[in-house]
C-alpha cells in the first residue's frame, strides 16, 4: 500500500510539473505584460503555443547528426527527471531517494550538454555562439548553484531534497543568516540558469544578443516545442526548488494525504509570488553586457559561500 | 558675412581662372554656389576644400548627354552656412575622373555607386566591388544612364562579392541578415570577431533598391512628389519637402509663408514621432520593454492625431510643388498645443525613468563610440553628428523660412556613444516641442499653394532639408523640354552608415543591436 500511495503521488507531481509549467510562464508574461502597460494574452498562451509548434512540420538542416535530433528528447527527459526528484508538492517521492541535489544538478547539466552540443551540430555562427555562452554562465552557475545548496545541506543535515525540507519543516522556525545568503545566492543563480533578465532575455529576437535562444534557433516543430516545454518546467522547478528549499511549508510529508490539496493551494501562492517578483525585477532591470554575468555569478558563489561560513560560525 | 564664401575663395585663390563660376539655371539664387574645374583637377579641388575643413555632403553622376555632353560629376562640399558644388564634366566614350576617396572618406560609397549605376570610374578608388548594384545584374547594366531603358529585363548572372576576411586563431565570422528576425528592413551584416570582441563590420546593402532615382525621370514635376515622399516612408515630410524646395529653386517658384510654416510644422511632428519611437525601440535591444512599450504609446498618439487633423497618419502627400495641400484650423491648432501639454508631461516622465536605470544606462554609456574626431573625418550628419559633437544642423545653418523666424537650438552631446545619440534625441524631441509652440503661435495667414511652373531646359535646383535623421538633400535638373532628367537624393544614412562601421569596432557582438538602432538609419533611403 506504502509503495502504491508513494507511485502515485510521484505520478501526480510528474503531471503538475508537465501540466502547470506553461501556466506558471504564462502567469509571468501576463504580468509583465500588465507591468508594461498593455494587454495580454492571457495565462494560456504558452499552451496554445505548444500546440502550435506541435502540429507543425520539423525542417532540419541537410547536415543534422543524431546529436541535434535527440538533444530535445533528452532535454526534455532530463528536465522532467528533475521534476521527479524536486519536491513540489509531497516528499514522498521514491525516486527522490534515489538522487541528491548533487544529482539534481547534474541532471540540469545533461539537458544543457546536450543542447549545447546540438547549438554546434549544424555549424551555424549562432549555434556556436550561443552554446559558447551559455557554456560560460553554467560554468559559473554550476558550482554557485552547489554551494548554495550544500549551505542548506549542512542545515538540514542530509543531502536528499526531502529529508532536507522535512527537517526545516520539522522543527520551530529559525531565522538562519546561512539560509538567508544562501537564498540571495540562489536567487542570482536562478536568473541566470533560467535565462530571465538582466542575464538573458527570453523575449528578444535579436540573434546576436541571445544566450540559450541562439543555442536553439535552428529547432522548429516538436523539436522546439519539446525545448520550449522543457526551458517552461526549468523555469518552474527553479521556483519549486527556491520554494522547497527556502520555504517549505505546506509540502506535503510522507503519507500525509490530506496535506496534497493544501501542498497545491500553497504552492500556486508561493509560485504566484515568485512570479510578481520575478516580474519586477525583469521590469525595472535592463539586460547586463554579457561580460558582467561572471560577476554577477561571482556574487551569487561568494554569497553563498558566506553563507557556509556563517554556519560554521554562527549556528 | 564673410564665412559665407570662405570655399569660394579658397577655390578661386587657388584655380584661378581653371575653376570657372557657372551661373546656376534656376530663377532663384542658388543655396549653393557652383564652380566647373577641368576633369584632371577634381581630386585637387577636393583637397583644396579639405585643407578649409569642409565636408562632402554629397557626390554624384549626371548623363548629360540629352544637352550633348557626357557626364557631369557633382561634388557638394559645405562648411559651416557655405555649400559649395563643384562640378566636372567627363566625356561619355572615356567616363574617368579623380577619385575623392584620397581626401574624403565619405566619397568611399558614393564613388562605387556612381561607377555601379551610372558607370562612371573613379580613377584611384581602393575599392572595385560594386555598390547597391548586386553580382545578379550584369556588370555592365547601368541604370541611370540615359541609354538604359527603365523597361529592360535583364538575364540574372552569377557573381561573388568579396567580403572582407579576417584569418587567424580563433578568428570566426557571424552572417546577420538581409532578412532579420525582427520587423526591419534587409540589410547584410558580416562581422570578424575573436570570441565577443568584433575584430570588423563589413555591412552590404542595396537589398531594397527600387530604382528611384531612374523612375523619377520618367515622371511629370507634379507627380513626382509623392515618390519623393516615398524614399523613405519614415521620412517623408522631410523628403517630399526636400524635392519641392529643389524643383521651387528650379522653377523659380516662391512658396506661401503659410506653406512653408505648414511644412514645417509637419516636419517637427515628424521629429518627435520617430525620436520618441527610437528612444524606445534602443531600450529595448537592452531588453528594457518598459520604454519600448510607453513610448510607443505616446508616439501612436501622435500619429491618430496626424490621422484626425491631416488625414494620413505619417501625413504622406500633404506637401506637393508649390505649397501644401492641407490646413490646419483654429480648432486643429488648439488640438495640436493641448496634445502637446500633454505628451509633453508623459514624455518627461519616461526621460525621467531612463534617467533613473542605472542598469540601462550602464549599458548605452561608452557603447558604440564614434568619437568627435572620426565623425568629422567621416563627414557624418544629423543626430549621429550632433551627439559625436559636429554642429550640424540644416535648420539652424540654412535657415530657411520659417526657422529663421523661430530660431531652433543647435543640440549637441560631446560623449558620441549610444546614449550621447539618446539624450540629442530626447533634447530634439524637447526643443521641437518649443517649436511648433512658436509655429502654431506665430502661422502667418495666406494662401496655401502656388501654381509650380516646370523648370527652364537644363534649369537645376539644390534643397537642403533637416530631417529628423539629419540632413537631406535633394538635386534636380531639367531636361530639354523642361522634363525631369536627373533627380538625385541623399538621405543621411548614404553618409552614417559607413560611420557605424567604425563605431562598433571594439565593441563586443551582442552590443552590436543596441548600437545599431542608436543609429537607426533607413535601408531605403540608402538603397534607393
Amino acid at each position: 500500500m506504502r509503495i502504491v500511495y508513494s507511485l502515485i503521488i510521484e505520478a501526480a507531481q510528474i503531471a503538475v510539473v508537465l501540466a502547470v509549467a506553461p501556466a506558471f510562464v504564462g502567469w509571468v508574461r501576463m504580468l509583465k505584460c500588465r507591468a508594461q502597460g498593455r494587454a495580454s494574452a492571457g495565462i494560456l498562451q504558452p499552451y496554445r503555443d505548444l500546440r502550435r509548434l506541435f502540429y507543425k512540420d520539423v525542417v532540419l538542416a541537410g547536415n543534422a547528426s543524431w546529436i541535434f535530433r535527440s538533444a530535445p528528447y533528452v532535454a526534455f527527459g532530463a528536465t522532467v527527471l528533475a521534476g521527479a526528484i524536486i519536491p513540489v508538492i509531497s516528499t514522498d517521492l521514491p525516486l527522490g531517494l534515489t538522487a541528491d541535489v548533487i544529482a539534481l544538478v547534474a541532471v540540469f547539466a545533461i539537458a544543457r550538454f546536450f543542447t549545447a552540443l546540438a547549438g554546434m551540430d549544424i555549424g551555424t555562427a549562432f549555434g556556436g555562439m550561443g552554446s559558447s555562452r551559455e557554456m560560460m554562465v553554467a560554468s559559473l552557475a554550476e558550482p554557485a548553484m552547489l554551494m548554495s545548496v550544500f549551505t542548506i545541506s549542512l542545515v538540514a543535515g542530509s543531502t536528499t531534497l526531502s529529508e532536507m525540507v522535512r527537517v526545516i519543516t520539522s522543527g520551530q522556525f529559525v531565522f538562519r543568516p546561512s539560509m538567508a545568503l544562501a537564498l540571495m545566492a540562489f536567487v542570482l543563480i536562478g536568473i541566470a540558469e533560467t535565462g530571465r533578465i538582466p542575464v538573458d532575455n527570453p523575449a528578444t529576437h535579436l540573434e546576436l544578443t541571445m544566450i540559450h535562444e541562439a543555442m536553439v534557433l535552428e529547432y522548429s516543430g516538436r523539436h522546439l516545442a519539446l525545448i520550449e516545454w522543457a526551458g517552461m518546467i526549468k523555469l518552474f522547478l527553479f521556483a519549486s526548488l527556491g520554494v522547497a528549499l527556502f520555504v517549505p511549508w505546506g509540502i506535503g510529508g510522507p503519507h500525509e494525504v490530506f496535506m496534497v490539496p493544501v501542498a497545491v493551494v500553497s504552492l500556486a501562492i508561493k509560485l504566484g509570488i515568485v512570479g510578481v517578483c520575478l516580474v519586477l525585477v525583469e521590469t525595472r532591470l535592463a539586460k547586463m553586457r554579457i561580460f558582467q554575468v561572471p560577476e554577477f555569478l561571482g556574487v551569487a558563489f561568494i554569497l553563498a559561500t558566506l553563507g557556509m561560513l556563517s554556519f560554521f560560525m554562527l549556528e | 558675412m564673410k564665412d559665407q564664401s570662405i570655399l569660394k575663395d579658397a577655390l578661386v585663390a587657388a584655380f584661378g581662372d581653371a575653376a570657372a563660376s557657372v551661373r546656376v539655371e534656376g530663377a532663384r539664387p542658388s543655396i549653393a554656389a557652383m564652380f566647373c574645374v577641368p576633369v584632371a583637377r577634381f581630386a585637387e579641388a577636393g583637397k583644396v576644400m579639405k585643407a578649409c575643413d569642409a565636408r562632402l555632403a554629397a557626390e554624384w553622376a549626371v548623363d548629360e548627354t540629352v544637352f550633348g555632353g557626357g557626364f557631369g560629376i557633382m561634388a557638394l562640399y559645405g562648411k559651416g552656412v557655405e555649400l559649395l558644388l563643384i562640378e566636372c564634366a567627363v566625356p561619355h566614350e572615356a567616363p574617368v575622373f579623380p577619385s575623392l576617396t584620397g581626401n574624403y572618406l565619405a566619397a568611399w560609397r558614393f564613388e562605387r555607386q556612381m561607377r555601379s549605376l551610372m558607370g562612371v570610374e573613379s580613377a584611384g578608388h581602393p575599392d572595385a566591388r560594386p555598390w547597391i548594384k548586386h553580382e545578379d545584374w550584369p556588370p555592365e547594366a547601368y541604370p541611370l544612364r540615359k541609354a538604359f531603358d527603365a523597361k529592360t529585363r535583364l538575364a540574372r548572372v552569377q557573381g561573388e562579392y568579396k567580403w572582407v576576411r579576417a584569418e587567424g586563431e580563433g578568428v570566426y565570422e557571424i552572417a546577420v541578415g538581409p532578412v532579420h528576425a525582427g520587423i526591419i528592413e534587409p540589410g547584410h551584416f558580416r562581422f570578424q570577431a575573436v570570441g565577443e570582441d568584433i575584430i570588423n563590420l563589413e555591412e552590404r546593402l542595396g537589398y531594397v533598391h527600387k530604382g528611384i532615382e531612374k523612375r523619377f525621370e520618367s515622371m511629370t514635376w507634379a507627380a513626382a512628389s509623392r515618390l519623393a515622399g516615398r524614399v523613405s516612408g519614415d521620412t517623408t515630410v522631410a523628403h517630399a519637402t526636400g524635392y519641392c524646395t529643389a524643383l521651387e529653386a528650379a522653377a523659380g517658384c516662391e512658396v506661401p509663408a503659410r506653406a512653408a510654416w505648414l511644412r514645417a510644422l509637419l516636419l517637427e511632428r515628424e521629429r518627435i514621432a520617430n525620436h520618441v519611437g527610437d528612444i524606445g525601440a534602443i531600450s529595448n535591444d537592452a531588453a528594457f520593454t518598459f520604454l519600448l512599450y510607453q513610448t510607443a504609446i505616446l508616439r501612436e498618439r501622435l500619429l491618430r492625431t496626424n490621422q484626425a487633423i491631416f488625414g494620413h497618419r505619417l501625413t504622406m502627400d500633404i506637401v506637393m510643388p508649390g505649397g501644401v495641400n492641407a490646413d490646419i484650423t483654429l480648432e486643429a491648432a488648439r488640438v495640436i498645443s493641448g496634445e502637446l501639454t500633454e505628451f509633453s508631461a508623459e514624455f518627461e516622465r519616461l526621460v525621467a525613468i531612463y534617467e533613473e536605470t542605472p542598469s540601462l544606462e550602464d549599458r548605452t554609456c561608452n557603447a558604440g563610440v564614434l568619437a568627435p574626431p572620426l565623425a568629422k573625418e567621416m563627414g557624418v550628419v544629423g543626430i549621429v553628428a550632433r551627439a559625436s559633437n559636429q554642429p550640424l544642423d540644416a535648420r539652424v545653418q540654412q535657415a530657411y523660412p520659417p526657422y529663421d523666424v523661430i530660431a531652433p537650438k543647435l543640440i549637441r552631446c560631446g560623449d558620441g556613444d549610444v546614449n550621447a545619440r539618446i539624450q540629442v534625441r530626447i533634447d530634439e524631441v524637447r526643443e521641437s516641442i518649443r517649436l511648433i509652440r512658436a509655429i502654431i503661435d506665430g502661422m502667418p495667414e495666406g494662401p496655401l499653394a502656388v501654381d509650380c511652373p516646370a523648370p527652364r531646359p537644363g534649369a537645376t535646383g539644390i534643397s537642403v532639408v533637416e530631417g529628423w535623421r539629419g540632413e537631406i538633400v535633394w538635386w534636380v535638373q531639367a531636361g530639354p523640354g523642361s522634363e525631369i532628367n536627373r533627380v538625385m537624393v541623399r538621405d543621411p544614412s548614404s553618409v552614417n552608415w559607413l560611420a557605424l562601421e567604425q563605431a562598433i569596432k571594439g565593441n563586443i557582438v551582442p552590443d552590436f543591436p543596441l548600437c545599431n538602432k542608436s543609429f537607426n538609419q533607413s535601408y531605403s533611403g540608402n538603397d534607393l
